[in-house]
């Protein structure tokens, strides 16, 4: 088992999500520079939070067109689970890794706090070891988290199972508070058809330790090790 | 100067696309209203992208930088563009740029 996070000039979670990995989950972990052109040999991608170049044109636009993308393709294509967190969930979009766009949040604030998501599917690599319809507390720190799609894009990912986590209060509650971006059918998370390609707002490499407030996302990091074990 | 290469300019306007909810022009559209003008029905917020390019012709020039918004300029699941390229000067010597 070997894990690869992408460094993109302006990431700034990929040190925490190396931590999480490294440290936390005692994976062998590599930071991977976005000029890399093969990611073989590694059996977890994941795409970490920040402000790749700046967020410049649009977020995450820049890092899709990224040497290391092609290899990221690559890797999703064998099936090997790939995770974008944040601003690595804004470029899945951009790279056309997964459906659909994000816009400025609708309260037009950066949102830094703590969020409730349910479990919507546990047939991601990301979610195999969590309960359907849990309720996971995470941090979201994002000013662009307002996914959008066409409405037949977000018929299809519910009918094809893709939606994997939704904003909800702490009891599992669709409410209109807990939505903190304005995201269309209160979407923090999807995944591809295959299901091994899923991105999420929330930063699960931020509460996978208790010293930080919260342990949820070490469910995510478990649920993907079981997985490649399997 | 048929054949030769020109210098083509290609503006680019992207817009959101209709429908399509703009949180910075709604907060744009409230701070006008905050500032006391009247009748404000709606701001949309866009960018232009002023491309440069060298071409043979204006045909070639146009097709490049229409590729260019489909590819990386704009992204067709929120945002609409328009074309408009300027008539190209003549290229000269000192311009090294190709």
């Amino acid at each position: 088992m070997r894990a690869a996070v992408i460094v993109f000039p302006g990431s700034n979670c990929d040190t925490d999500t190396h931590h999480a990995l490294a440290r936390v989950m005692g994976v062998p972990t590599d930071l991977v520079w976005h000029a890399t052109p093969s990611l073989d040999g590694y059996d977890l991608v994941v795409l970490p939070g920040g402000f790749s170049y700046g967020d410049y044109l649009r977020t995450g636009a820049m890092a899709a067109q990224a040497r290391v993308m092609r290899a990221v393709r690559e890797a999703a294509d064998r099936g090997v689970p790939v995770l974008g967190i944040c601003n690595g969930f804004q470029i899945l979009l951009e790279a056309g890794l997964l459906p659909g766009a994000m816009l400025p949040n609708d309260c037009v604030e950066f949102r830094c706090e703590w969020v409730h998501v349910r479990v919507e599917t546990r047939r991601t690599p990301f979610t195999q070891a969590t309960d359907m319809g849990q309720v996971l507390r995470m941090p979201i720190a994002h000013g662009e988290g307002n996914y959008v799609a066409d409405p037949a894009t977000v018929d299809a990912l519910d009918d094809n199972d893709q939606v994997v986590w939704r904003y909800t209060d702490a009891a599992g509650r669709r409410t209109a508070g807990a939505n903190p971006n304005g995201s269309v059918a209160d979407i923090a998370g999807i995944c591809n058809a295959r299901g091994n390609v899923v991105g999420l707002m929330p930063h699960p490499e931020r509460c996978s330790e208790t010293a930080l407030g919260g342990t949820d996302g070490r469910m995510l990091w478990e649920s993907v090790l079981a997985r490649v074990a399997a | 100067m048929s054949g030769l290469p020109q210098i083509y300019t290609a503006h680019v306007f992207v817009r959101l696309k209709s429908g399509v909810n703009d949180p910075q022009g709604a907060t744009v559209a409230d701070g006008l209203r905050d500032l006391g003008f009247d009748g404000i029905r709606d701001v949309r917020v866009g960018k232009i992208v002023d491309v440069e390019l060298v071409a043979p012709d204006a045909a070639t020039a146009r097709e490049r930088v229409q590729a260019m918004c489909e590819q990386l300029l704009t992204n067709p699941v929120i945002e609409d563009f328009e074309l408009e390229l300027i008539e190209p000067q003549p290229l000269k010597l000192s311009d090294t740029a190709w």
